[in-house]
C-alpha cells in the first residue's frame, strides 16, 4: 500500500485552495467595476453631421453665463488657431465646449468635432479628489463643488480627456471650470443640455445612455459605409455619458484611442489595496525586527538582573 | 565662525557659562556672542550675501504671486496643472527627506547605537524637508487657506492625495516629537526628553508605516495619469514601490550630503565624536544605499519587462530613460561599491552627491519632463523658478540656524556647574 504522503497532500490542497481563491477573486474583481447608473442619460454625437457652425459653443456660453469670447462665435478663423505645441483649441475657463476642424486629405470635406466633458461612468476626476468635490449624479452628470476645492488640480492630472480647466488668473477664488451637462438648469428637469438643443444639424441625440448605445449600433449596422464600427465612449475608460460616431478613424479627429476600457481608478487600485495591509502588518513586523535585533542586549539585562 | 573657533571661542554647548552662570535663551540664540559680534560674523560669510540677493529679488515676486494669482507667477496651464513647485518641492524634497525614518529605524529599531552621532541630523533633515514640502505645496495650491479641508471639512478618503495629506501631516508631528529631545536639551526641559524616549519605538514604527505609504503614494499619484505619463516612467503596478525604494537611497544619500556639507562649512559646530566617526558612518550608510540602489535598478528593469516596453528603449525617450538610469542609479551604485571596498569615505560622498542628483532627475522627469509626452514640453516660468529658489533658500537658512544652535551635530554638555 502506498503510504499517504503528507507533504504531497498539503501541496495539493494548497494548490487547490489557491485556485479556488483565484477564481473567487476573479469574480469579486469583476463585481467591482461600476457599470454606471441604470437610467443615466447621455448624448450621442454624430460627427458626420457636424458642419462646424459653432452654435453649440454660443449656446453653452449663454446658458452657463460665461464671459464673452475673444472672437465672436460666427468667426470661423478660430479653426486655424493653434495654441502651445501646435495643438488645436481646447476647453478653457471661458469655454466649456469647443468645436475643432480636422482636414483629412482622403476626405473631400473637413470633419468637425465637438468636445466637452464626457461625463464618465467612473470619473477619474472624482476618484482623484481628496476633498470629494466631485459627484456623479444619477442622471449622469459629473458635478463639481467649488466651495470645498483646495486647488490641488489633481483632477486635471487625472482626466484622461484633458477636460477640466482652472481659473489661474483669479488670485482669490480660482476654481475648476468644466461642462456640467447643464445639470442645475436643464438635466435635473429631464431636459437636454443647451448645446444639444441649439444644434441646427441635430448632430447630438439626448437620451438614456443604454438606448443611445443601441441606437448607435443600429446606425452603424444600417449604414456601414458611413461609420467606423465603433462607438467612442461606449467602453473607453469604463464608459462615458457622451459618445461619438465617426466616419473617419477616431484618432484622426483628435480622439485618444489608447485609453483602454478600464476606468482610471483601476490603475490606482493596486496601490490602494496595499494601504490597509501596510497599516496592519508593519507594526507587528517591525516590532518583531526590533525584538530580534536587540535580543543580545535584552539577554544581557536579564542576566544582570538574575545576578543581582 | 570656523576662524573664531580656531582662535579659541567656544559656542554654547551647555546650560552654564565658564563662571557657572546660566546662559539666557537670548545668549543661546546668539551662540554666546554679543549681538554685535554675531552680526559682524554673519556679514563676513559670502553665502549670506547671495542669500540677501535671493531675498531681495524673490520676496516681491512671492508676495505678488498671492495678489496676481498662479497664472501670473507660473506656467501652470490646463495641460500642465503641476509645475516646478510640486515636481521639485513635493516630489523631490520628500524622498530626499526619507533620512528621518531611515536613521530612526537604524538606531532605535535595529539597535545600531553606533549610528547615534548622525541620527539627529537624519531626523532634522527629514523634518525640515517635509515642512518645506508643505510650504511649496502652499505656494502652489489655488486656495492655500483651505489646506485643512481634506482633514476636517470635506473628506475624500478614497483618493491617493488624501493619504498623502494625512500621512505627511501625521508624519510631521512624529518627526517633531522625535526631535523634541534635542530641543529639550537646548532649552533645559529634561522631562520632555525622557517622555519621548519612552515612546521612541512606537514613534519609529509609526514613522516606517507612514513613510512606506506616503512615499509610495507620491508614486501612485501618477497612476491617475496612465495616458499622459510616458510608459517608461510609469508602471501602474510598481510605481509605489519604485518611489519607496528610491526614497531609501535618496534619504541615505542626503544624510551623507548634509553631513559632508556640515563638515565642510560648519565644522565649528561639530563635536569630536561626530567628526571622528563620520567617515566610518558614511561608509556604513553607503552599504544601505547600495542595497537600495541595486534593488531599485532591478525592479525598474522588471517593470519594463512586466509591461513589455523594450521597444520604447530604442526611441529618443528610451535613450533619455537609459541616461537617467545610468547616471542616477548605476553610476552611484558603482561608486558606492568602490567606496565600500576601498574603505574611502570621499568616494562615498561623491556617490551620494550623484545619487541625490539621480533622484532629482527621476522625480523631475516623472512629474514634468515625461508628463504629457504626447503633447509638448513645458518650461517653468522665470518667476516660478525664482520663487522656488527663494523657498529653497529659506529651507537652507532654517536648516543652518538649527544646526548652529541645537545639539544635532554635537552632544549637549550635561555638566551641572
Amino acid at each position: 500500500m502506498k503510504k499517504f504522503d503528507r507533504r504531497k497532500f498539503l501541496k495539493g490542497s494548497l494548490a487547490g485552495g489557491v485556485a479556488a481563491a483565484a477564481s473567487v477573486g476573479h469574480e469579486a474583481k469583476a463585481a467591482h467595476t461600476f457599470e454606471g447608473y441604470p437610467d443615466s442619460m447621455g448624448v450621442l454625437v454624430d460627427l458626420t453631421k457636424c458642419i462646424g457652425c459653432r452654435t453649440c459653443e454660443a449656446a453653452c456660453n449663454k446658458e452657463q453665463g460665461l464671459p464673452a469670447p475673444d472672437k465672436p462665435f460666427d468667426d470661423m478663423s478660430v479653426f486655424d488657431e493653434h495654441r502651445h505645441g501646435g495643438l488645436k483649441r481646447r476647453t478653457s475657463e471661458k469655454a466649456y465646449t469647443v468645436v475643432n476642424r480636422y482636414d483629412i486629405p482622403e476626405q473631400g470635406e473637413p470633419v468637425y468635432r465637438k468636445f466637452q466633458c464626457n461625463h464618465c461612468n467612473e470619473p477619474a476626476c472624482l476618484t482623484s479628489c481628496f476633498v470629494n468635490a466631485y459627484t456623479k449624479t444619477k442622471e449622469g452628470a459629473v458635478m463639481y463643488n467649488p466651495k470645498v476645492c483646495v486647488g490641488c488640480r489633481t483632477c486635471m492630472i487625472a482626466c484622461p480627456f484633458y477636460v477640466p480647466a482652472y481659473s489661474y488668473s483669479s488670485p482669490i477664488n480660482p476654481i475648476i471650470k468644466k461642462c456640467i451637462m447643464c445639470y442645475d438648469t436643464r438635466l435635473k428637469f429631464g431636459k437636454a443640455p443647451a448645446c444639444v438643443e441649439a444644434c441646427p444639424q441635430e448632430v447630438m441625440t439626448f437620451g438614456k445612455r443604454k438606448d443611445l448605445i443601441k441606437m448607435g449600433h443600429e446606425k452603424i449596422k444600417f449604414k456601414p459605409e458611413d461609420y467606423v464600427d465603433h462607438i467612442y465612449g461606449e467602453h473607453e475608460v469604463g464608459g462615458t455619458a457622451w459618445m461619438y460616431l465617426s466616419k473617419v478613424p477616431f484618432e484622426k479627429v483628435g480622439f485618444d484611442t489608447h485609453l483602454g476600457t478600464q476606468p482610471v481608478l483601476s490603475y490606482v487600485k493596486d496601490f490602494l489595496a496595499i494601504v490597509p495591509m501596510v497599516l496592519c502588518i508593519w507594526p507587528a513586523l517591525f516590532t518583531g525586527f526590533h525584538l530580534l535585533a536587540t535580543r543580545k542586549e535584552a539577554r544581557k539585562t536579564e542576566q544582570q538582573k538574575s545576578e543581582e | 565662525m570656523n576662524k573664531l573657533v580656531r582662535q579659541g571661542f567656544k559656542p554654547v554647548d551647555s546650560h552654564f557659562k565658564e563662571d557657572g552662570q546660566r546662559w539666557t535663551v537670548k545668549e543661546k540664540i546668539f551662540l554666546g556672542l554679543s549681538p554685535g559680534d554675531y552680526f559682524r560674523e554673519q556679514l563676513k560669510n559670502p553665502f549670506n550675501w547671495i542669500l540677501w540677493v535671493i531675498y531681495l529679488v524673490g520676496t516681491p515676486i512671492l508676495i505678488a504671486r498671492f495678489f496676481y494669482g498662479l497664472g501670473w507667477a507660473t506656467h501652470s496651464s490646463y495641460d500642465y496643472p503641476w509645475g516646478l513647485f510640486l515636481s521639485w518641492g513635493l516630489f523631490t524634497m520628500v524622498p530626499l527627506s526619507a533620512s528621518g525614518f531611515m536613521m530612526g529605524t537604524t538606531v532605535e529599531l535595529f539597535g545600531r547605537k553606533d549610528f547615534k552621532p548622525i541620527e539627529r541630523l537624519g531626523l532634522l533633515n527629514g523634518l525640515l524637508g517635509y515642512f518645506f514640502a508643505v510650504v511649496f505645496l502652499e505656494v502652489d495650491l489655488g486656495q492655500p487657506w483651505r489646506l485643512i479641508y481634506p482633514m476636517f471639512v470635506s473628506l475624500g478618503p478614497a483618493a491617493v492625495l488624501f493619504l498623502v495629506a494625512w500621512h505627511v501631516a501625521t508624519y510631521l508631528s512624529v518627526q517633531i516629537a522625535e526631535l523634541v529631545p534635542s530641543f529639550s536639551e537646548w532649552m533645559g526641559f529634561p522631562r520632555a526628553k525622557s517622555f519621548i524616549k519612552s515612546l521612541s519605538i512606537g514613534l519609529t514604527v509609526a514613522g516606517i508605516i507612514l513613510s512606506t505609504l506616503h512615499q509610495g503614494a507620491l508614486g501612485a499619484l501618477f497612476t491617475y495619469a496612465p495616458g499622459k505619463l510616458h510608459p517608461l516612467w510609469l508602471s501602474a503596478e510598481f510605481q509605489w514601490i519604485h518611489f519607496l525604494c528610491s526614497a531609501i537611497f535618496a534619504g541615505l544619500s542626503m544624510i551623507i550630503v548634509v553631513s559632508t556639507l556640515s563638515k565642510w562649512f560648519m565644522s565649528w559646530r561639530c563635536d569630536d565624536e561626530f567628526l571622528s566617526t563620520l567617515d566610518k558612518l558614511t561608509l556604513g550608510i553607503s552599504k544601505g544605499a547600495v542595497l537600495a540602489l541595486i534593488t531599485y535598478l532591478v525592479i525598474k528593469i522588471i517593470a519594463v519587462a512586466h509591461d513589455n516596453e523594450w521597444g520604447y528603449l530604442l526611441t529618443g525617450w528610451g535613450q533619455y530613460y537609459i541616461v537617467e538610469l545610468l547616471f542616477g542609479t548605476i553610476v552611484p551604485m558603482i561608486l558606492f561599491t568602490f567606496a565600500i571596498r576601498r574603505q574611502t569615505a570621499s568616494i562615498a560622498r561623491l556617490a551620494a552627491f550623484v545619487a541625490v542628483f539621480g533622484i532629482v532627475l527621476n522625480r523631475m522627469n516623472t512629474a514634468l519632463v515625461a508628463f504629457n509626452w504626447k503633447l509638448y514640453q513645458e518650461i517653468p516660468h522665470w518667476r516660478e523658478i525664482i520663487i522656488a529658489i527663494m523657498v529653497y533658500a529659506t529651507y537652507i537658512v532654517v536648516y543652518r540656524a538649527i544646526l548652529a544652535r541645537m545639539p544635532i551635530l554635537y552632544t549637549w554638555n550635561d555638566k551641572t556647574k
